[in-house]
């Protein structure tokens, strides 16, 4: 398939035909470009996956699991030592990584179904739905998010599926501010005049016309809403109101071992224990952030000095 | 428009104890609770008149200072020994205001420094590694700041005290020296955020054609940014002081908690972990208006530095 280029035929360009790469191909090329950072941060999120959907074979005891030593040190049983009832953190992390980013991925999805589903019917019917929709979301984007989810886990409950929806809900507000915005643009389009003159109704606009359009920054994101609500529920589990035990999570794992920290001048490891889990929260946050700021570059100029 | 919200807010605030499950007066009381005892609560709280009553009196009575009585301290034989949420919430108020306002103090000047600078340096090293770490910075949750804080400051050197319990009797030195830790986690997580908003709204302004004017004409790069790009790089500064500040209202929940520092935040994470739904109304009342008033100030800071935006076009 190769042009000589030291010599020019009208014939030779026409009758070679270039291959159309495929995505993989493109994707390829342009992962080959990306900078350290980026792939830094790629393998991170791939060895989280990995961990997260392997974590049975992984963990070498159950998530539960309960031994009769409490706060063991490090040792070879029990790599990083066992918690505050003698359940060994080594697996608690590994079913973490399952438990939070699992949940933290649901929530991501349902709070971009609604988001986004609301955002791009306003931005197609701009009668009194956009109108009702922006200022019921400008009401809840006036109430901090995290203090919001407390008033409302204190009425539903902390259990897992209230969290899911309570912060989806939460966080819906955010994405459909952007995606009202970005399709607003692509709304004006004249092809979207003429599917609609075809009778095309409002599913095949969002979906065939408007959606492709918009996919980079809603992709970018999603990246960034996922961490933003990682966080959250984080914080949550944290405080003692989010994931409930004996689920393993590294929020609440953080604060059940955080006494462990003022050992450290007698044991450094001790010391170190309760920082592991909130270091593995930290470290995919850093490597999403990573990849979704070279996404940004590559996509579009957006945030490009920021 | 700021009132409207504020409304809007203490509707939904308001409408939270009618979406609590079926009968909580029992659940409240306990078990041994009779039924003229809690009719007699359910009396007192209202819940026999309709909603929209019952929201007009809450209201007037938070609007004189009134956010009315927890739910702790009452129990089956009828007893109260609840007291006012206001009595809980002042005191408390009081010290998380402190803890709020060293920080900004730290972390305002600092990050206005450092966005400055990292403008006029723009792409130098200095600028990379700088963006680098906040960047790094911003990804952390607020626990792992804090707890590296500890792991450092207090319990391998012990430099600062890991608790910053104070009560109402401890001496402003005192009580500076025990707040210093949670003050410094605090400043780090929002000096990244505003650091980073600063820089983009001065490298945005960096853009305009008078400041290639000013260029031309001969000015160092200090003068054009000090004296070009800053008075008019106010107002988005301004927003993003004022943005941060209402963030630190949020943060300093998680913060309180880690520090076991008798702040709002803490009472409001107990309550909720109680469910004792007026505190947690209390708590969140005082939290939305500091962040809707945080953000009106920075919309008035915006059109006094720039009063065009007065009229839109």
């Amino acid at each position: 398939m190769k042009i000589k280029t030291n010599i020019y035929s009208a014939l030779g360009e026409v009758s070679s035909v270039y291959d159309r790469r495929s995505i993989w191909t493109r994707s390829l090329i342009s992962l080959r470009k990306a900078p350290y950072t980026a792939r830094f941060g790629m393998v991170i999120i791939f060895g989280y996956m990995l961990v997260a959907i392997f974590a049975p074979i992984l963990a070498p005891y159950g998530e539960a699991q309960v031994f009769p030593k409490p706060y063991a040190p490090w040792s070879s049983d029990y790599i990083f030592g066992t918690d505050q009832i003698g359940r060994d953190i080594f697996s608690r992390m590994i079913y973490g990584a399952r438990n939070t980013v699992g949940i933290a991925v649901a929530t991501t999805i349902l709070a971009f179904l609604i988001g986004g589903v609301l955002g791009l019917a306003a931005a197609i019917n701009r009668s009194w739905l956009d109108q009702v929709l922006s200022r019921s979301v400008d009401v809840l984007m006036a109430i901090p998010s995290l203090i919001f989810a407390l008033v409302l886990l204190s009425i539903f409950g902390s259990t897992v599926s209230n969290l899911i929806i309570i912060i989806a809900v939460l966080d819906s507000t955010r994405v459909y501010r952007l995606t009202r915005a970005v399709s607003l643009n692509v709304v004006v389009m004249d092809y979207v005049e003429a599917a609609r003159l075809r009778g095309e109704g409002l599913g095949w606009i969002m979906r065939r016309e408007i959606l492709p359009n918009i996919m980079p920054p809603l992709i970018a994101e999603f990246g960034l809403r996922f961490c933003f609500v990682f966080l959250t529920i984080a914080a949550l589990s944290f405080l003692g109101i989010g994931i409930q035990p004996p689920t393993a999570d590294w929020g609440s794992m953080v604060r059940e071992n955080a006494s462990l920290i003022m050992f450290a001048q007698y044991d450094l490891k001790a010391g170190l224990t309760p920082l592991l889990p909130a270091a593995a929260i930290a470290l995919l946050t850093v490597a999403i952030n990573f990849v979704v700021d070279w996404f940004l570059h590559k996509t579009s100029g957006l945030r490009d000095d920021q | 428009m700021g009132v409207a919200t504020l409304f809007a807010v203490s509707i939904i605030i308001f409408s939270s104890m009618e979406l609590l499950p079926g009968d909580f007066g029992q659940a409240i009381l306990g078990q041994a609770a009779t039924e003229d005892t809690v009719a007699a609560f359910r009396r007192e709280l209202g819940l026999d008149q309709p909603a929209i009553v019952r929201y007009g009196q809450w209201l007037t009575a938070v609007l004189q200072g009134d956010l009315g009585t927890s739910f702790s301290g009452r129990n089956a034989s009828g007893v109260d020994r609840s007291r006012e949420v206001v009595d809980l919430v002042a005191p408390r108020l009081r010290n998380t205001l402190f803890l709020a306002s060293m920080a900004a103090l730290f972390a305002i000047p600092l990050s206005l420094v450092l966005g400055i600078s990292t403008a006029l340096y723009r792409n130098s090293v200095y600028d990379r590694s700088i963006s680098m770490t906040t960047l790094t910075a911003i990804s952390f949750p607020e626990f792992f700041v804090a707890y590296i804080l500890i792991l450092f400051l207090s319990s391998l050197s012990s430099v600062f005290p890991s608790l910053a319990n104070v009560d109402a009797d401890t001496q402003f030195g005192e009580r500076v020296y025990r707040v210093a830790l949670p003050a410094l986690t605090l400043t780090l997580v929002i000096v990244a955020h505003m650091m980073r908003m600063t820089r983009a709204a001065i490298i945005n302004l960096l853009a305009s054609p008078y400041i290639q004017m000013a260029r031309l004409s001969g000015a160092s790069p200090t003068e054009v940014i000090l004296k070009h790009a800053l008075p008019n790089a106010w107002a988005p500064i301004a927003t993003v002081i004022a943005f941060n500040l209402a963030y630190l209202v949020v943060g300093v929940v998680v913060v309180e908690v880690v520090f076991v520092y008798p702040g709002i935040g803490q009472l409001m994470v107990d309550a909720v972990a109680r469910r004792d739904i007026p505190v947690v109304q209390g708590c969140a009342l005082i939290f939305a208006m500091t962040y809707i008033l945080l953000n009106l100030i920075a919309d008035i800071i915006g059109i006094v530095t720039n009063p065009r935006l007065l009229y839109p076009k």
